[in-house]
């Protein structure tokens, strides 16, 4: 199979740590444009709206001197009904050397990779995977100065429908972190606790948040849930991330969000715009973080 | 024309035979089975070292036709039937126009007179185009040759209509057969709720959703005294209230997949549609008590539920794939592997799950003439044989059938159909 990157799940801790490790040459210190990519053809394929993510893969190619291409559901023939598989059969033929996917279906990069030869960098899939949001979310804590052992990290929100969880789940685990899953009951299934080690689970965010030194909030999906399952009005209530909750933390605890947040739903405005938000290191962290995963999955082959 | 199969090791459970003996056919009809027949005239099959049995009856099955000819016909479904040793097949009646009507059911059977190379005896919906509502025409389908009523696949969420579809059936005689899923509970579903669709990032299809169909029913059955079965059973808790409703003395039956036996959601191959069916392929416990129903008795019958889809629409992304996979041919490989090799059955038990079982839930075993399931004299000369040891390996793309959803493709047995006999006529023998 060829080495695109389809989920933390199967990655080594070293192949992690390796990520992170060359993601930081990639921190826009200098910023200027590189050319280890040069001559690269890198498409970039999404089946689902996201300014961040296809933005963010996008300068990370260009930085490295790829050429990109973005095409995006709206515009390609998928609106003419044309299935997957065909869609990507068609522009694999045209013998791009990557192809950045986000889809709403999870497994959708999995199941196409089994059927193509060029690599796949999964840019999210539904409710399963988003490694690359890991990736940046690991190194802004590493930049914060903490360590990923032992570090006890509090995760909010949506954690059932949430594909970023499920990757900072795998990776944190596979560094030791101590993890703390909180959530409303139905958005909490309880096999969450043996998807990795050291995970905790609970729907007192109170409890989740105390002693941590990182609370990550999820963004909440309604749109990805058959029904609500939680009193929409309540949400904010119970596990929306206030000022207050900062004191339960360590001192120097820091704050994160895949964005983009919904001020007022699952983050009050203060604490997102407070000292202890690192939000933006992370939309930063995004591009470093994909420079280092296109240089893996594109590098070392020349031409 | 008569047929001798000569010196193999007959198992028939309605006698309860078992020990190596030839057995006579002729006009269509079982002559006898004893030792050293010697008839004149007859074309002899050498059965040494091969199982010889009653004709497999597989109770559920999908042929597509009328209306989904791209992935299977009556005709091509009976291939792959014969091809797994059946010699009976039921359909069920999602097809397009669903089987809700004595016109319906005679085209069916008409059709399969013409074309099929094993015997069909198709199953009625329970309601009109199966949308739960309104009683479908359920005698006049019966007397069309209708053997059950089901919607299976869209199973009835009224229980006032099940109540009174029961009473009707009960009023008939012929069984209901029920897919038990609560759709409710198993909205928007792709995989049994568990442990693999947490990390798989799938929705699920809690086992509940099945439990509270088939207690609903039980109690139902009870109210109506309805003969009620409930189709490819794959929970535990649902095999426990069957055990509890037939201690209980009810009519209450069960038939469970050989996907179920040999599958557990552990086991999918990650996004992998062909692993992909109704109920979903469940824990290792459930399928651990699926197995014990098989062996203590709570469950009756294997039944395969072969649902064929064009590879088109098992190609694309998991939650947009259709349910369901094909099954006849890989049946006995399968059960001989999960059940009788593994010593969890002995082949008796293993041919009464194929024959008295299934036969005795559609009242096959009590026909006037040409019974099946059974070796008896005057009996229809349906016989499946089968060996227990010939190693094969599953190539989905030499089926029989018109599609190729199999999550068996490429898989080694032990043991498998040899030849299938239908009235006296051998309609299938292995290459």
């Amino acid at each position: 199979m060829p080495a695109g990157l389809l989920g933390i799940e199967d990655l080594t801790r070293e192949e992690v740590q390796s990520i992170l490790d060359r993601a930081r040459d990639f921190q826009p210190r200098g910023l200027r444009k590189l050319d280890l990519l040069r001559g690269r053809m890198v498409v970039n394929l999404f089946f689902e709206a996201s300014t961040r993510t296809r933005t963010s893969f996008e300068i990370a190619a260009k930085r490295l001197g790829a050429d990109t291409i973005s095409i995006t559901a709206q515009a390609s023939s998928v609106s003419k009904g044309e299935s997957l598989v065909d869609t990507l059969n068609t522009l694999a033929a045209m013998r791009p050397d990557a192809i950045i996917m986000r889809h709403a279906a999870s497994g959708a990069p999995h199941f196409l990779q089994r059927h193509l030869e060029t690599p796949i960098v999964n840019a999210g899939d539904g409710t399963h995977e988003h490694p690359t949001q890991a990736l940046l979310d690991a190194r802004t804590i590493l930049d914060r100065g903490k360590a990923l052992e032992g570090l006890r990290v509090a995760i909010i929100g949506d954690i059932a429908h949430s594909r970023v969880a499920r990757s900072n789940v795998y990776l944190l685990s596979k560094f030791g972190a101590q993890i703390v899953l909180c959530g409303p009951a139905s958005l909490l299934p309880a096999e969450l606790k043996q998807i990795a080690p050291g995970i905790t689970l609970t729907t007192d965010m109170r409890e989740a948040i105390c002693e941590a030194d990182v609370i990550m909030m999820l963004r909440v999906q309604l749109e990805r849930q058959y029904e609500s399952a939680f009193p929409a009005s309540e949400y904010f209530q119970f596990y929306g991330l206030r000022l207050e909750h900062l004191e339960l933390a360590r001192p120097n605890v820091i704050v994160m969000h895949p964005g983009p947040i919904n001020r007022g739903r699952e983050i009050s405005s203060e604490v997102a715009d407070s000292q202890r938000s690192v939000i933006l290191s992370q939309v930063e962290n995004g591009v470093a973080v994909r420079m280092a995963v296109l240089e893996r999955v594109l590098g070392g082959v020349t031409n | 024309m008569a047929l001798l199969i000569k010196n193999g090791r007959v198992i028939d459970p309605a006698s309860g035979h078992d020990g190596i003996a030839d057995v006579w056919i002729e006009g269509g009809l079982i002559r006898g089975v004893g030792d050293d027949l010697t008839p004149a005239g007859v074309e002899i099959f050498d059965a040494t070292g091969l199982i010889v049995a009653p004709g497999f009856i597989d109770m559920h099955v999908h042929l597509r036709e009328p209306g989904f000819e791209h992935a299977e016909t009556i005709e091509t479904g009976s291939r792959a039937a014969a091809a797994g040793g059946f010699t009976s097949i039921c359909p069920m009646p999602n097809t397009s126009p669903v089987n809700d009507n004595a016109t319906v059911t005679s085209y069916i059977i008409e059709k399969a007179r013409a074309h099929a190379i094993v015997k069909v005896w198709p199953i009625g919906a329970i309601t009109k185009g199966s949308a739960g509502e309104e009683l479908a025409a359920i005698g006049s389908m019966k007397n069309a040759g209708a053997v059950a009523i089901s919607d299976d696949g869209r199973p009835v969420m009224n229980a006032r209509v099940m109540r009174r579809a029961m009473e009707f059936a009960r009023s008939l005689g012929i069984p209901v057969i029920d897919h038990c899923e609560d759709l409710h509970l198993s909205a928007g579903g792709d995989m049994h709720e568990g442990l693999e669709s947490v990390r798989l990032g799938l929705r699920g299809i809690p086992a509940c959703s099945e439990d509270v169909m088939v207690a609903r029913d039980i109690l139902l059955a009870e109210v109506t005294g309805a003969r009620y079965h409930v189709a490819h059973i794959s929970s535990r808790h649902a095999a426990e209230m069957v055990a509890f409703a037939k201690a209980r003395g009810l009519a209450v039956s069960a038939e469970a997949t050989p996907h179920h036996l040999a599958l557990a959601d552990a086991d999918i191959q990650p996004y992998d549609s062909n692993f992909k069916m109704k109920p979903p392929l469940r824990s290792r416990c459930d399928v651990g008590a699926v197995a014990e129903g098989l062996i203590n008795g709570a469950i009756d019958a294997i039944a395969t539920d072969h649902a064929p889809h064009a590879g088109s629409e098992k190609m694309q992304e998991f939650e947009k794939c259709p349910f369901g996979i094909i099954g006849l041919e890989t049946a006995i490989g399968v059960v001989l592997e999960t059940m009788v090799h593994s010593g969890k059955i002995g082949l008796m038990r293993m041919v009464e799950l194929f024959t008295t079982g299934p036969a005795k839930i559609l009242g096959l075993d009590s026909l006037e003439n040409m019974k099946r399931g059974t070796l008896a004299p005057g009996a229809a000369a349906d016989v499946t044989i089968f060996s227990t040891d010939r190693e094969w390996t599953y190539d989905v793309n030499k089926s029989a059938s018109k599609s190729r959803n199999s999550p068996f493709d490429g898989r080694r047995f032990k043991g498998g159909p040899v030849a299938t006999v239908v009235n006296g006529r051998v309609v299938w023998q292995v290459q």
